[in-house]
């Protein structure tokens, strides 16, 4: 399946890149399941966690539909292997602590929001539909997980150094939301999606105010770790597919 | 971690009721939080329209002690009920 020189159509690519974001970021969060440090944050995480897996369900029925080989959304989500999967390698960095989650959350949710609201505009109306129900549930990711970064980075100093570290940490993951590549520039010459580098600005500012707001220092490096969106994936994305993959490939077509 | 955070009420008004109604409660830093947390925990399945949360500390409670002076004398007043008027048939169904 992967490895192909089988060129999928604009179309196919930026649903597969849209559902697999949501689909790896939602496994991670789904990790947090009985293990977060409050019982509120616990459930807070599972809603996200499922309203990024009901968005995946969107962007992978439609990538399937799009492509028309008769795979369905569940065919793409558990029987496609590492090369062919096409999330940042921001969604897919483990979890590591409570403060780093959220970091990645607001990293990722700051790009998300803007890129669903440009997608309104997309040529194709599947698109435009799915991004206007999703940027509802995104706005709230958004504000949720910009408190949780102003309120820990600004909090202890346990808290604030904690913060520090993840955003060191997952900075250089940031970088590949706005690096277009060829498939990117065939997406937005068919009007379904702007160029990644367009929304930076937006971006840079929003992160910019919450960082400065929650004392944290923006980190001096843009050197931009790349490769998730064209299938080079980091080490950690085999074990997240062995979890996530494991009882569709044990029990082929096991349906309950 | 929450239990050093203070213990709010939640109080939601649904889809179609008129009054907020108490739901539970829940553990939050702050209001703003409490709100967030409400949202999340009590509204997953479109239970509401409109959130209120209150310190539980800043609820004033009657004391359970109290109960006898405080209700029993309401038991034997039936006349207190509206049950003694004669509805004209012109008024139909109430």
């Amino acid at each position: 399946m992967a490895g192909h020189a089988v060129q999928t159509a604009p179309l196919v690519e930026l649903a597969l890149r849209m559902g697999d974001n949501c689909l790896i970021l939602g496994h991670r969060n789904s990790e947090w399941c009985g293990h977060s440090p409050a019982l509120e944050e616990d459930i807070a995480l599972a809603n996200m966690a499922l309203d990024l897996i009901g968005q995946t369900q969107l962007w992978l029925g439609l990538a399937a539909e799009a492509e028309g080989r008769g795979r369905s959304a569940d065919d793409l989500a558990y029987l496609r292997d590492v090369p062919a999967f096409r999330n940042l390698l921001l969604v897919e960095q483990p979890n590591g602590d409570f403060g780093r989650t959220i970091m990645r959350q607001f990293l990722f949710d700051s790009w998300h929001l803007p890129m669903l609201r440009a997608l309104q505009g997309a040529s194709d109306e599947r698109v435009a539909e799915i991004a206007e129900k999703a940027s509802k549930e995104v706005a709230y990711h958004l504000e949720r997980s910009g408190d949780l970064v102003i309120r820990l980075g600004d909090g202890t100093e346990e808290s604030h150094r904690r913060m520090q570290a993840a955003l060191d940490l997952l900075w250089s993951y940031a970088g590949e939301m706005f690096a277009g590549d060829a498939r990117d520039a065939e997406i937005a010459a068919a009007g379904l999606a702007p160029e990644p580098d367009s929304l930076r600005p937006v971006w840079r500012s929003h992160v910019e105010a919450v960082l400065a707001e929650a004392t944290l220092a923006v980190p001096q490096n843009d050197y931009a770790q790349k490769g998730g969106k064209s299938g080079r994936h980091s080490e950690h994305l085999g074990f997240i597919l062995a979890e996530m993959q494991f009882l569709q490939r044990a029990y082929p077509g096991a349906a309950w | 971690m929450s239990s050093e955070w203070p213990l709010w009420e939640v109080f939601i008004r649904g889809q179609h009721g008129l009054n907020h109604r108490h739901v539970g409660s829940l553990h939050a830093p702050d209001a703003e939080m409490a709100i967030h947390h409400a949202r999340d925990v009590y509204t997953r399945r479109n239970e509401g329209v409109s959130i209120w949360v209150v310190r539980s500390a800043d609820i004033v409670a009657s004391a359970p002690s109290k109960k006898g002076p405080l209700f029993d004398p309401a038991n034997s007043k039936v006349y207190r009920h509206p049950t003694f008027f004669d509805i004209p048939d012109e008024v139909g169904h109430m």
